[in-house]
Parts: structure tokens; sequence; C-alpha cells
């Protein structure tokens, strides 16, 4: 049993949070998150070029990581910094290529980890936010069509990587040129660019006939990510917490005084840490059989964590997070909306329920 | 990171396995599982058989007969011994005084008494808690006055778990009332045999008795008797509450339980299906058994720093809070399981024929409503958020 973590992970880390600090404060954060393009471009390019994407990867594919706790380094940091670049969908493209053989996309996986080349992996559906089996949009002889809702960094996306449904029912992926979607491009209530993708007969080339398996593989690391960034951001929320009730005074004291809310604060404490714990149990067992049901039972607790992280902070502070010029609004916005991000609370409560545990196997 | 075990301490695991197969009492594990009353034997039996393999006095270091385990390897033990049903081990002798004696005690106190813990000819309780002093455990007012070599107690203490099998009972009491609180407090051993001392029992919410209240009435101890200094008690007390911090999670327990309640499931038919197929039930279940497994993790994390630093933080107030709202939440669930099957008394009117559940299910209710008590004791979670402000929030 160890838990430090690896120096390089730990250098990694510093590198990026130490950027981020420099060159994405938080001003200019806000205002990058929330105006088109909803991202800096040049920022995403000095992004990968501090190795963030290359983490992504094992030193097989061309990266140097590759593991669950690399790509819970890099995204406790985004979370932490609350960082609109759209580094998830990236790593979503980056399994589903690697998924794909590397014989014939090995350039295709380059250009994904030194981000010259921008994805967004385009699942979810109105009728179909989290389900793959309910994904109706079609591929047919090169071309695809249908309306994929909410993807986030598809405006601007080099090319789109579409789930969509083959002639012969299963589930197939496709790639389409970022230019040849038709995309109803729009920022997001907590930042960071999403739009509508409307396929109609765009020309695609097939990345994978039968995709449902590396489909589940790149969501179930896609919840990992969300995790890790549910935890950066909910560690920082919580000091920027801690600070205040240790500053702010009323009746004459710090309200960190009265027990109400020193008793709140715990609370809390300890669902992050929770949280934490659970992330590293999923980052933990990824690439492992168990890597599906663990990876749901951590998007799970990070929905309910997050959510109390997000309204508790709201409320302890008072009014001032109620503001858009304090920190504290934007990760709320930030925790509550990861929850709709590839599988909500629920969805995922009722995926562990539906996986068999470790014990359950003989039931 | 590396969540997994050593191969030393896979190794281990399997050797407290095979060690409960052969060495627990089938009669005694089978009355932990159906939730029974074990007897003063019961304890004793057990305690001997860990005893002969030097595995009772595990918060002892090697060289004063302890097992020289990691809190790593305590925590692997623990998690086995609950998983097979073993008695929980009566720790107010051998995981409280033994230690504080081993810490604070003379050498005449070591070599009287520390022999005896271990060979269990005393069993000892704790005199801590007053009717008015529970939380508030500073301004206990049993009074122990000096009169020449020996102290003359007054007063009474409650809440004394399994009193009732005791013939000793290490106390809090005050010997300078005119000092603060904390500072007149002293820690005495008192031989129950003493005239003066009556002990009555305390019926719980349940039905059992587990708990009693001491009464005191000009006891006179000797002097000789006073571990630590006088007036220093206080030190003492609270050196012995870190020794009960390790383990309070009580992941074992959880692991059973819900064990139990995935079996209970997996045997209750509603309406010709199973429970554990009803969505309702099985989401409730399930967000438990998240919450479980990471705080399991949580405190490995916890158990890797106590490794690291040589004792427990006060982070481990975490796990008490958390431990204990999970193991409810289970007996909770099983109790909300069984429906009105959870209702009889347990007695021996229901059992055989009559049974309404399966054994390893009757006591439902009774365990749902004694374990009401894991939250209160041991510092109420209440105080465990009173610390975990101070002194790991720095509120």
């Amino acid at each position: 049993m160890d838990f430090e973590i690896a120096d390089d992970r730990r250098m990694l880390a510093d590198t990026l949070s130490r950027w981020l600090a420099e060159e994405y404060p938080f001003a200019l954060r806000t205002a990058a998150a929330y105006e088109a393009p909803f991202h800096r471009p040049d920022k995403w390019a000095d992004l990968a070029e501090l190795g963030a994407l290359m983490a992504l990867a094992p030193e097989s594919r061309g990266g140097f990581g590759g593991t669950g706790f690399d790509v819970t380094t890099v995204f406790e940091e985004i979370g932490r910094a609350l960082c609109p670049e759209p580094v998830l969908p990236q790593l979503m493209a980056v399994r589903l290529l690697m998924a794909s053989g590397v014989d014939v996309v090995g350039d295709e996986l380059a250009g994904a980890l030194d981000g010259t080349v921008r994805y967004a992996v385009a699942l979810g559906e109105l009728g179909a936010p989290y389900a793959l089996d309910d994904i109706e949009t079609r591929y047919a002889a090169g071309t695809v069509s249908g309306r994929k809702s909410v993807v986030y960094g598809a405006p601007g996306a080099d090319r789109i990587l579409v789930a969509a449904r083959g002639d012969d029912g299963r589930l197939a992926l496709a790639e389409v040129d970022g230019a040849a979607a038709e995309i109803a491009a729009y920022g997001m209530i907590d930042g960071g660019p999403a739009g509508e993708v409307f396929l109609d007969a765009a020309p695609a080339r097939l990345v994978l006939a039968d995709a449902a398996g590396a489909l589940q593989d790149a969501l179930d690391w896609g919840a990992l990510a969300l995790c890790a960034e549910a935890v950066g951001a909910m560690d920082h929320a919580f000091k920027v917490l801690i600070d205040y009730l240790k500053s702010r005074n009323q009746f004459g004291r710090a309200i960190g005084d009265f027990q109400a809310l020193q008793h709140r604060a715990v609370d809390l404490s300890i669902e992050i840490e929770q949280a934490r714990s659970i992330t590293i149990l999923a980052a933990s067992r990824m690439g492992t059989p168990a890597q599906s049901r663990t990876s749901s039972m951590a998007k799970n607790l990070i929905g309910r964590a997050a959510k109390m992280t997000a309204e508790e902070t709201i409320q302890m502070h008072g009014g001032i997070a109620m503001t858009w010029e304090y920190p504290i609004s934007h990760y709320a916005k930030r925790l509550i909306m990861l929850d709709a991000q590839l599988g909500d609370t629920d969805f995922h409560l009722e995926r562990v329920m539906r996986l068999a545990g470790p014990g359950d196997l003989a039931a | 990171m590396d969540l997994s075990f050593t191969p030393e301490e896979e190794a281990f695991r399997a050797e407290v396995r095979s060690f409960l197969a052969e060495k627990l009492p089938a009669d005694i594990a089978e009355k932990v599982k159906t939730g029974k009353e074990l007897t003063k034997a019961d304890h004793e039996r057990w305690q001997a058989a860990l005893e002969e393999r030097h595995w009772y006095a595990t918060t002892w270091p090697k060289e004063a007969g302890g097992p020289g385990w990691t809190p790593v390897e305590r925590h692997i033990f623990d998690e086995e011994a609950a998983m097979a049903h073993a008695p929980r081990i009566v720790s107010f002798g051998v995981h409280m005084l033994g230690p504080v004696l081993l810490k604070f005690g003379t050498e005449a106190q070591k070599a009287h008494y520390l022999p005896k813990i271990l060979s269990q000819e005393h069993w000892w309780c704790q005199g801590y808690s007053e009717p008015g002093a529970g939380s508030d455990l500073a301004s206990l007012k049993t009074r122990a006055v000096k009169d020449g070599d020996t102290y003359v107690i007054n007063g009474q203490k409650t809440w004394t778990t399994l009193g009732q099998h005791a013939d000793h009972i290490f106390c809090l009491v005050r010997t300078d009332p005119a000092a603060k609180p904390q500072a007149g407090i002293s820690f005495l051993l008192v031989d129950m045999a003493t005239p003066g001392i009556e002990v009555r029992p305390i019926k719980l919410i349940e039905g059992g008795h587990e708990v009693n209240e001491v009464f005191f009435t000009d006891v006179r101890v000797p002097a000789d008797n006073l571990v630590g200094e006088e007036n220093r008690g206080w030190t003492v007390a609270k050196y012995l509450l870190t020794h009960e911090r390790t383990g309070i999670a009580g992941v074992g327990f959880s692991n059973e339980a819900l064990a139990r309640l995935k079996r209970l499931a997996r045997e209750t038919k509603r309406g010709g299906k199973r429970l554990i197929d009803n969505p309702l039930f099985a989401a409730r279940m399930a967000e438990i058994e998240i919450d479980l497994e990471a705080m399991k993790v949580t405190n490995l994390r916890l158990l890797y720093e106590a490794q690291k630093n040589g004792a427990p933080g006060p982070e481990t107030s975490m796990m008490k809070i958390k431990g204990t709202v999970i193991r409810q939440a289970l007996n909770d669930l099983a109790r909300r399981a069984l429906g009105p099957a959870a209702a009889p008394f347990p007695s021996e009117d229901i059992e055989g024929n009559a049974a309404l559940v399966a054994p390893e299910h009757a006591g439902a209710a009774a365990a749902y409503f004694n374990n009401r008590k894991i939250s209160i004791y041991g510092g109420s979670n209440e105080i465990q958020r009173n610390i975990l402000a101070k002194q790991v929030l720095g509120l």
C-alpha cells in the first residue's frame, strides 16, 4: 500500500498548476469561458505543449502516461483552476483512437496527443443524453445522419467522432470533419464551449464498425476524468470557504467560531475526502474487470459530493457567493453541471446496481 | 499510488483466516451472528484462544506481550474477525488500561496488573462517565479524598459497559475541587470487591443488559493505586482516548453487515420477486455500498499515514462519524427489508417452527436500536465534529 503521488506525476501536477495560475488566472478564465469561442485556442496549444495531453496515453502509443492516475493528475489541476479548455473530449478521443488500432490511425493519435488536431466526441442526443443503447443517429455508406446534442468542444473542433447506429444495428464510430458538420455553437452556464451538431448525410469515415466496447471504455475514462476534475474544484472551493469562515466577522467574531457552521464545514470536508477516496479507487481499477462498476461508483458519489459542495459553500458564504465576481459562484456552477455530463448520479447508481460487484457473482 | 496489500500482508490475512476457522468456537460465532447475548465465559474462551497465539494484546508492544502488528495488520485482523463473526474484544483491560499502565504505571503496577490482564484473571471496566458528565467529561464530580495512605471515593459512575462481569474498575476521580476542571482529576484503580461499591444494571432500548451504574460510598482504595501523578489524570485519560481511535471506522462490521444485508435481500421475496431486484431497495443498498467503498479507501489512507507517522491523527475522527453513519444505515435497511418480520421481540417463542426469518436476521430490529449508541459513545459524533473543526480545519 502506498498513497504517495509518484514523482513524475507530482512534477506534471506542479507544472500544470503553475502554468494555470500564471497563464490562466481567474479573471482571464472568466472572460474566456463565457465569451465565444468560450475557451482560448492559443492556451489550448500551450496546454498541449506542457504535456497535458501526452499524459493521457501510454508510451507504447506515443504518450507518457495513460494510467488512471495520470488522467486524474491532469484533470484535478484543470478542476482546481476551473480551466474551460476542452481536454475531456480529447481524452475520450484518445481512448477511442487507441481502440481503433494504431495501424489505422497512428498519425491521428499523434495529432490528438500533441494537440494539433482537436477532437469532439459526439455521443449524446436529445432523447439519449447518457445511454449508448438509445442512440438513433445513423451511419450508412460513408455518411452519418442525426442530431447530436450538447457536444462539448464541438465548435472549432478539427474532427468529430460520432457514435451512430449502422445498418446492422450495431453501434459504430465514424469520424466527421469539423468543417463538414453544421454546428450551432454556444457557451455553457458553467463556462466552456459546446454545441448542437446537425448531421445530414455528412461524409464520414468509419473508424470502428462495432464500437460499443470502445465507447463504453471512453465513457468510463471520461467519468474518471470528471471525478478528478470535481475533486480539484471541490478542494479549491473548500479552501476558499475555510478562509472565508476565518476572516468574515459578524456578531463581533469570525463566523467560523459558530458551531452551526463548524459542523457543516466538517461534514462537507468528510464528503470531499470520500470523493477523493472513491476517485483514487476508480483510478486504480482502470483497465481491470472492475473498471466500469468502479468508475460508476465514483461518478455517483462525486455527483452527490459535488452538489453538496456547491450548495453548502454558497450557503455558508452567504450573499457574496451569489455574485458573478466572487469565484465560488463559478465553482458551484461547474460542480453542479458536471453531474449532467456522461451520466448523472442516478444513471450511474442504476449502473452500479446492474453490474455485479465482487461477492455478488455467486448470486 | 498502490492500493494493494503487500504479499506479506496477504499472507498474514490468510494466516488470520485459517486461525479463525480453526480457533473461533462455532457456538460463539453463531451467537454473534444471530445477535445473542454473550456470557462472560464466552468472551473469556475466545480471548484465551487469542492470547494463546499472542494475538490478544494487539495494542501492546511486542516486548510487553503484544504481537507487534503494524496498523495495517491490525486492520486486516479486525476485518477478518468481523466477517467470521468473532466477538469484539472487551477492550477495557487489554486495549485501554494496558497501554495506559505501560506508559504511566509504576513498575509495581505493571508487574501486578499486566499479567493478570493477559491471563484474564482480572476483568476491567471503565469508570469515566457520570450522570452529570457525559460529553463534558471534565466536569465529573466523583470525589477521592486522600486519608493517610488511602483514597476515599464517593460518587457515581454510569454507562459502565459489562460492569456486571468486572472485578476491577479504573476511574477518573476529582482530587482537587478547587483547581480548573481538567487540572483536579486523578486516575485510580479500584478492586470492585472493596466495601461500598454497588453495581446496578441499566436496561437498554432493545432490552439488553450491557451497561451499568456504579455507586461509590466511602470506598477506601490504597494510594498506591494512583496511576500517574495526582491531579494529572486528564493526561492519562486523553492518552487512553488516542488508543480508542484505532479501528474506530468499524470497516469489518460494515463489510459483514452489507454481506448479510445482500443475503437477506436475495432471500426475501415480495410479490414473487426478490427484494434485491426491487429498484428502490437496490438503489438504497447500492448507495451505501458506494459510501462504504469510499470509506474503506479513506480508512486505508489514514492507516497509511498512521503507519508513516507512528500514530493516528485527529483526522481519524472522520472515520468515527462516517463509519457509524454507514453502519447505522445498514442496520436501518436490514430492519426495513424484514418489514413486519422484524417486529417480534427476539425470544425463544419465535425460534424453530415459529421462526419468521433465518436466525441471522432475527435480531435485525434489536441491532438497529442497539446501534443507535455507536454515534453517541466514544465521543459523540458532535464531539468528533468539534475535534475536526478545531484540530483539522483550524476553525
